[in-house]
């Protein structure tokens, strides 16, 4: 009894601790299991474990032929699915040096920014509910719900579309898809000031976010953030802008950059790109030229032997496929630099020496989906 | 004093924020109009898919029973997760030539992953897609179907 009596009383100040934040945690937005080294309440370190949804989508691909591996790629990050799809058709259309009609490069770069609209939508809810403003989630559903409308009228489902094929696309836009999406463009430039009303504005968000999370620019090149939290910190990295593809040369818009970093930054830039994106289908959606909406493509695909590169600017930064191939009709080796998985390992630089709420909302502003992190 | 200041500065920003935001909700709030949810199973009539929803395979069979499958099995190769299978016999025409029909095809639907390739890559147009989308069953077999109906032949002039 007096041994118990005797031993070192350790303040839960100074000792340090471990808590698992998820696996199964509503603000990591999926199964992201962090490991946090903790002092009080304050972050010490971040371990990130992966791997809860793993599907082996890579190795999937080894042995699906190339319009097979489409499907696939939805499943990665699947709020840009669309954009996931294009990375694989361009890659296709580039290894076979195949001219894809203008039809299909107007529609592909419209269906694009729709998609990257509604992902940045879905984020807005999420992270206003992650600071405890659950108002936002249900307005930022209710508006994504009008694209979801677009998309499932066209291409037949809401979230996992495989709408694009190598050389074109499954079937023609539905004729509707140009009045809805002009109306949906008049209908959200009425809603996104009430984004900003409600949350951009707000006082409690405002000290939640500014300040938070601090990334320099320096910092964003070395851990290759890329994508629109990149961009937060200044660094120019839109494949958009450097290495267009679709027709985005043909569109007049600019590249969100800010230099503050933080995590009120990064919300800042999406918050922007949204508008932008909203420019680019404003000046695409009438000029869609007429013609085939897809070119002449072999019944079965073989791609040289090579290896080929392809990037495309994602909703969460830049995506790129590599890939090797020794001319049969299913690839050696596919691999996916995914946005998600990279901007991950600058959650524990951003987290350190904050408080356990920031790391929440640190993780928010990073934008991660988790199946994109596993493949 | 300059601390002061700003303290009440803050404590004011801080209230008129708050009353901003307050103003787009209650502007809701007060307009039942805009309300955007549906009533689901009591709309279960009237509700109706888009044309090319994607809810479940079929094989479309006209009046006499016929549909216009050959049995070629290119949906059955051309699929990424095995979710169809063909199964075709050969008969012997009254001409002496053999033809292949289709016994049966079988197409599981809690392994499909609606990627439409079935669809798209069918040489006479056989498959198509239905507009259901309740497909909760309480047995997992339940969900691998037959799609050619018992009885059924093929449309004469297909080849």
């Amino acid at each position: 009894m007096k041994e118990i009596i005797n031993l070192p009383v350790h303040s839960i100040e100074e000792e340090e601790y471990h808590i698992n934040m998820g696996p199964q945690h509503p603000s990591t937005h999926g199964v992201l299991r962090l490991v946090v080294t903790l002092q009080g309440e304050t972050v010490k370190k971040v371990q990130p474990h992966c791997g809860y949804i793993h599907r082996g989508i890579e190795k999937m691909c080894e042995k699906d032929t190339y319009q097979q591996i489409i499907h696939l790629t939805d499943r990665m990050d699947y709020l840009s699915a669309h954009i996931n799809n294009h990375a694989v058709c361009l890659l296709v259309e580039g290894a076979l040096e195949v001219e894809v009609p203008e039809r299909v490069k107007y529609i592909r770069t419209i269906i694009d920014e729709l998609n990257r609209i509604a992902s940045h939508q879905l984020w807005w809810c999420s992270f206003g509910m992650d600071l405890g403003g659950l108002t936002c989630f249900f307005y930022g559903l209710r508006d994504r719900e009008h694209i979801l409308d677009i998309f499932e009228e066209s291409f037949g489902s809401r979230l996992l579309h495989s709408y694009y094929t190598p050389g074109g696309l499954m079937q023609d836009i539905h004729p509707n898809f140009q009045k809805r999406t002009k109306d949906f463009i008049k209908y959200f430039r009425k809603k996104i000031k009430d984004y900003d009303k409600l949350l951009s504005g707000n006082v409690i968000f405002e000290n939640r976010s500014q300040g938070i999370g601090v990334m320099s620019k320096e910092d964003a090149i070395n851990y290759g953030v890329s994508g629109p939290s990149g961009r937060a910190s200044g660094w120019s990295c839109d494949i958009r802008k450097k290495y267009p593809y679709g027709v985005y040369d043909k569109a007049e818009f600019n590249e969100i950059l800010r230099t503050d970093g933080d995590t009120y930054g990064r919300y800042m830039v999406r918050m922007d790109e949204m508008r932008e994106s909203m420019k680019i289908i404003e000046q695409l959606i009438d000029n869609i030229p007429e013609g085939d909406y897809t070119a002449k493509m072999k019944p079965i695909i073989k791609l040289p032997a090579g290896e080929y590169y392809q990037r495309v600017e994602s909703a969460r930064g830049e995506l790129g496929i590599y890939c090797i191939s020794d001319g049969n009709k299913t690839p050696v080796r596919m691999k996916f630099r995914t946005p998600s998985f990279v901007n991950l390992g600058v959650l524990d630089k951003l987290s350190r020496d904050m408080k356990i709420a920031d790391l929440v909302a640190i993780g928010a502003s990073l934008d991660l989906v988790i199946p994109d992190i596993d493949r | 004093m300059n601390s002061i200041y700003t303290y009440f500065a803050d404590i004011f920003h801080g209230l008129k924020s708050l009353l901003i935001g307050m103003s787009v909700t209650g502007r809701y709030f007060f307009s039942p109009g805009q309300i955007v949810t549906q009533q689901y199973p009591e709309n279960r009539k009237t509700l109706k898919m888009f044309d090319r929803f994607k809810g479940d395979l079929i094989m479309p069979h006209d009046a006499n029973n016929q549909h216009r499958c050959t049995g070629c099995g290119i949906c059955e190769t051309n699929c990424p997760n095995g979710s169809i299978e063909v199964i075709s016999d050969r008969i012997e025409l009254p001409d002496g030539k053999k033809k292949r029909i289709i016994d049966k095809h079988i197409y599981h639907l809690g392994m499909c992953t609606f990627c439409s390739l079935c669809v798209k890559t069918c040489p006479s147009d056989a498959l198509a897609w239905d507009q259901t989308f309740e497909h909760a069953v309480f047995d997992r077999s339940k969900l691998t179907k037959i799609l050619n109906k018992p009885g059924s032949s093929i449309i004469k002039d297909i080849e």
